[in-house]
């Protein structure tokens, strides 16, 4: 709701703004649509050059008329009034000829949709699923998943009056914590997917979004031209809840050998996050870690003091969960509430982030602290996989 | 013409309407009516225009300052919901309740206590919305499409904002129902169909639309109602629904919906822009068969509004040839009403500078909207700023600029005095230029990537934003100037005379000005229908 604080302290930052030249601050009017890194983007960006002719053209000579109706057929300038009312002929070359012009337009748009949808050959695929608020990627040949949210700098800045500002801050809201990393010269082909609401996967240098939803998996491919590895930007299209402005894509495209090297290096370092859940944790370690889960997962939601927001999101201090029975939290958090926005984190956290978690929320939050250990919260999550299958 | 009472009609609330508020809650008067969906749809356009300025002050800037995400979020469902059934939809209902009788030389609508009734319905269904907004999980937030999953994560809101659909949806139909039954049973002998004026032709086909997809709406949300609370799986994937289904059936009601808002204004112009041009509409029956061409394609392009959801081929290609063949009618449309200009004599008051303006930035609409219908280019436009600003020019300066126009036409006839013709001006000038630099920029900014909908932005944005900001508030408030030009013209000035403009025809202009309470409980002579014709 409008307070009449942040009001205030809006409308003070609102004013030097408006004081100081904005184009100096940022320095970025930008026009028109990216051309892209890719053969379709390439092809969409031609298509969307060619309209907007046909249609400056179309728009020069209709407001040219209009124009020279108002300057020459004005009552003031003693214009009468002609009295003829119809003309077929003209009639029908008004009609036939925006026929024409848009069977000519039909014809490369076609081909681009063909193009576009025809996903056979492609090397490699990576499925890509809608979380509120974030993107699970998951290589499918190379076996490796990838969790991808707002970026720790970000998401500080981007809190209701934080006192930062958003231009220094590196690619603001156009970060994330993790990358992908696609090869070059490669076709992947990108299988789009969602565990709650829809979202829409969009990197405007890839020429196309596609929509993530529930219960379907939708084909795309793309190929980013070899010479044009780089990093590239995108964000949610679709409204998908609170943080929709915050989940943000970042695709890192690098050559073929920098790729196979990345897999190596993702490859090593599962082994080593898989030897973290298995060893025993310090308690000071927990906090540490588990802070920063939360803040990453929890925080938009329940707040960074645990209140929540009253009637929407239910605070974390004195709730039933955090001093009710253990098994009861990590399963609230493994497969989270129907009906609301609280998603089932299973997929996203591992044993380590859980313990760590839960220690955390205790400790800061709880009537009791405890100190969980990443072996204990595979054991729950062992013993609801055997309830789940059993059923 | 003198409208003289028929002597055996000595009913004395028939003559003279009741005081105070009983009169305005009982009235069957369709003048009375006419004014209060009128003023109804102008509180509204208040009221969300008040939530397009929050949005348009959280967007000054890159960074959070003022409202929360979620809070931004029901700013955008509610703003459109309020603008599109509250603001746009009332108005032309109340364009229709005055106009439509008089025009057709009617004694009143077909129906006139469910006219009564249809508008009443209004303010509750609207009270039902907005106090949504203090409900536990606040207002809805979902986006003004209700798409589902999303929109089954709305609080308590959930059942107030769809009984209020509801409501609206009843309102609608009622006022569609009453309109076809007027035009079709009471025009004054004489009156045939190819002579009724233009803004009668597209309020009879708005009105088929509203009855065809109205129950689609009602449908749709009442799916959503038991997914929610009766354990239905319509949408649900998890229990075998289909989420894209819904917008399917959304969009069905979804894309007529656009051409109820617009067709009306068709009508208003082509009435408006041979007044000043002092030249007969060019190509009457064109007009005609454009509009109700407009109309059936609009049953068979809703899928170009979710060309991203991963439709066949097939599917993609379909209503990307039938989306852009819309362009052909609409394009009959605007080039019949720049031949109508060629070879005229205009002048240039207000309500002629509203519907130039109409012309030229509907136009513009158009185009973007053209763009937008070429499937593979979508994939880029689709949910971005783009499509922001496309819907903005052909609902803003397309249905409420050809409103205004309409409202400055009229309303010497309405209240008997010329409104103050350069109060008038400043408020198309102030109007014309501040909503330039509130959309235009848009474009810009959605072909550079920015998605809609969002509270917050990459700092790459900021210039845009800023300058859009700043139109969005100078649009917002230079409208105030339209209601004290209102409230003036309401008061007093130049006594208007029957015909008001010089070049003006029709039969609402043979009735004094203001017209009165009861016109035409005898039709007009044939002559007076022919005269009007042109």
């Amino acid at each position: 709701m409008l307070s009449a604080t942040s009001l205030r302290r809006g409308l003070y930052g609102v004013i030097p703004a408006l004081l100081l030249s904005p184009s100096l601050a940022y320095a970025d009017w930008a026009l028109n649509m990216t051309e892209g890194v890719t053969p379709y983007s390439k092809e969409v960006y031609g298509l969307h050059m060619a309209i907007l002719g046909v249609c400056t053209v179309i728009g020069i000579l209709v407001f040219g008329m209009i124009l020279v109706s108002i300057i020459k057929f004005r009552k003031s300038q003693g214009a009468v009034p002609a009295t003829w009312h119809h003309s077929t002929a003209a009639e029908i070359i008004w009609t036939a000829i925006p026929i024409l012009i848009l069977v000519v337009m039909a014809f490369p748009a076609t081909k681009a949709l063909v193009m576009m949808e025809d996903t056979a050959h492609s090397a490699m695929t990576i499925k890509v699923t809608g979380y509120q608020w974030r993107w699970g990627y998951d290589y499918v040949e190379d076996g490796i998943e990838i969790f991808a949210g707002l970026d720790e700098a970000s998401n500080r800045a981007r809190q209701i009056n934080s006192g930062i500002d958003p231009v220094s801050v590196d690619n603001y809201l156009l970060e994330t914590d993790n990358h992908i990393v696609i090869p070059s010269g490669t076709k992947v082909r990108i299988l789009t997917t969602a565990a709650d609401v829809i979202h829409s996967w969009w990197v405007p240098d890839l020429g196309w979004k596609r929509d993530a939803i529930p219960g379907f998996v939708n084909e795309s491919w793309f190929e980013v031209e070899s010479g044009k590895e780089g990093v590239y930007r995108g964000q949610c299209a679709e409204l998908c809840g609170k943080d929709h402005g915050f989940m943000p894509i970042v695709v890192e495209v690098v050559t073929p050998a920098a790729y196979k090297e990345w897999v190596a290096d993702m490859k090593a370092r599962q082994v080593a996050s898989a030897e973290l859940t298995q060893k025993t944790w310090t308690a000071a370690a927990l906090q540490t870690h588990g802070r920063k889960v939360y803040e990453a997962n929890c925080m938009s939601c329940h707040q960074a003091d645990g209140q929540g927001i009253p009637g929407i999101f239910p605070a974390m201090a004195a709730s039933q969960t955090l001093n009710g029975p253990l098994a009861d939290h990590v399963n609230l958090i493994i497969q989270g509430k129907a009906g609301t926005v609280m998603t089932g984190f299973g997929p996203l956290l591992n044993d380590a982030d859980i313990a760590a978690l839960i220690s955390y929320s205790t400790q800061t939050w709880g009537d009791t602290a405890r100190v969980v250990q990443p072996a204990e919260v595979a054991e729950l999550r062992g013993a609801r996989r055997a309830v789940v299958s059993a059923n | 013409m003198s409208d003289t009472h028929i002597a055996t009609d000595h009913h004395d609330h028939h003559d003279e309407p009741a005081r105070g508020f009983m009169r305005w809650l009982t009235t069957t008067n369709h003048k009375d009516i006419g004014t209060l969906y009128l003023l109804f749809a102008l509180v509204m356009f208040f009221v969300g225009g008040a939530m397009a300025l929050v949005i348009r002050l959280e967007l000054f800037q890159p960074g959070l300052q003022f409202v929360n995400p979620q809070f931004f979020n029901s700013m955008t469902t509610v703003h459109a919901l309020v603008m599109i059934f509250g603001g746009v939809m009332p108005a032309w209902v109340g364009f229709a309740n005055w106009m439509i009788p008089m025009m057709i030389g009617a004694p009143d609508m077909a129906l006139p206590r469910l006219n009564n009734w249809s508008f009443w319905i209004l303010p509750f269904a609207f009270t039902l919305l907005i106090t949504t907004f203090f409900l536990p999980g606040g207002a809805p937030a979902g986006g003004w499409t209700l798409y589902p999953p999303l929109v089954l994560q709305t609080g308590d809101a959930l059942p107030f904002a769809i009984f209020a659909v509801h409501f609206l949806g009843a309102s609608s139909i009622a006022g569609a129902i009453n309109v076809v039954a007027t035009v079709f049973n009471m025009r004054a002998p004489g009156m045939t169909l190819m002579k009724l004026p233009l803004f009668v032709w597209t309020w009879i086909i708005t009105a088929f639309l509203l009855i065809a997809t109205m129950p689609v709406l009602a449908g749709a949300v009442t799916m959503l109602l038991t997914d929610k609370f009766f354990g239905t799986s319509f949408f649900a994937a998890a229990g075998g629904g289909d989420p894209v289904m819904f917008q399917h059936i959304f969009w069905f009601f979804g894309h007529p919906e656009v051409y109820i808002l617009i067709l009306p204004a068709f009508g208003v112009v082509s009435a408006i822009i041979p007044t000043f041009a002092r030249k007969p509409l060019f190509g009457y029956s064109s007009m005609v068969y454009a509009s109700a061409s407009i109309a059936f394609l609009s049953f068979i392009v809703w899928a170009h509004h979710m060309f991203t959801v991963g439709m066949p081929l097939a599917g993609e290609l379909f209503f990307m040839y039938t989306t852009i063949m819309i362009a052909v009618p609409t394009g009959v449309k605007i080039f019949n009403w720049v031949a109508t200009m060629w070879q005229g004599s205009m002048t240039f008051e207000t309500p002629m500078l509203f519907a130039i303006a109409f012309l030229v930035l509907f136009t513009i609409g158009g185009f973007s909207g053209l763009m937008l219908g070429v499937t593979p280019v979508d994939f880029q436009y689709h949910d971005t700023y783009f499509v922001v600003a496309h819907f903005h020019y052909v609902l803003v300066t397309g249905a409420v600029f050809s409103i205004m126009a309409g409202a400055y036409f009229w309303l010497p006839k309405w209240t008997g005095h010329m409104y103050d013709e350069k109060l008038g001006k400043l408020h198309f000038w102030v109007s014309v230029i501040s909503v330039n630099v509130l959309f235009f920029p848009q474009h810009f900014l959605g072909l550079a990537g920015m998605p809609r909908r969002i509270p917050d932005y990459s700092v790459q944005f900021a210039d845009w934003n800023m300058v859009s900001s700043i139109g969005g508030f100078v649009f917002g408030f230079s409208q105030l100037l339209f209601v004290v030009v209102v409230i003036k013209c309401i008061r007093g000035g130049v006594k208007a005379t029957d015909r008001v403009w010089e070049g003006a025809h029709g039969l609402e202009w043979t009735v004094a000005s203001p017209a009165p309470y009861h016109t035409f409980n005898t039709p007009p002579a044939p002559a007076a229908i022919e005269g009007g014709m042109r």
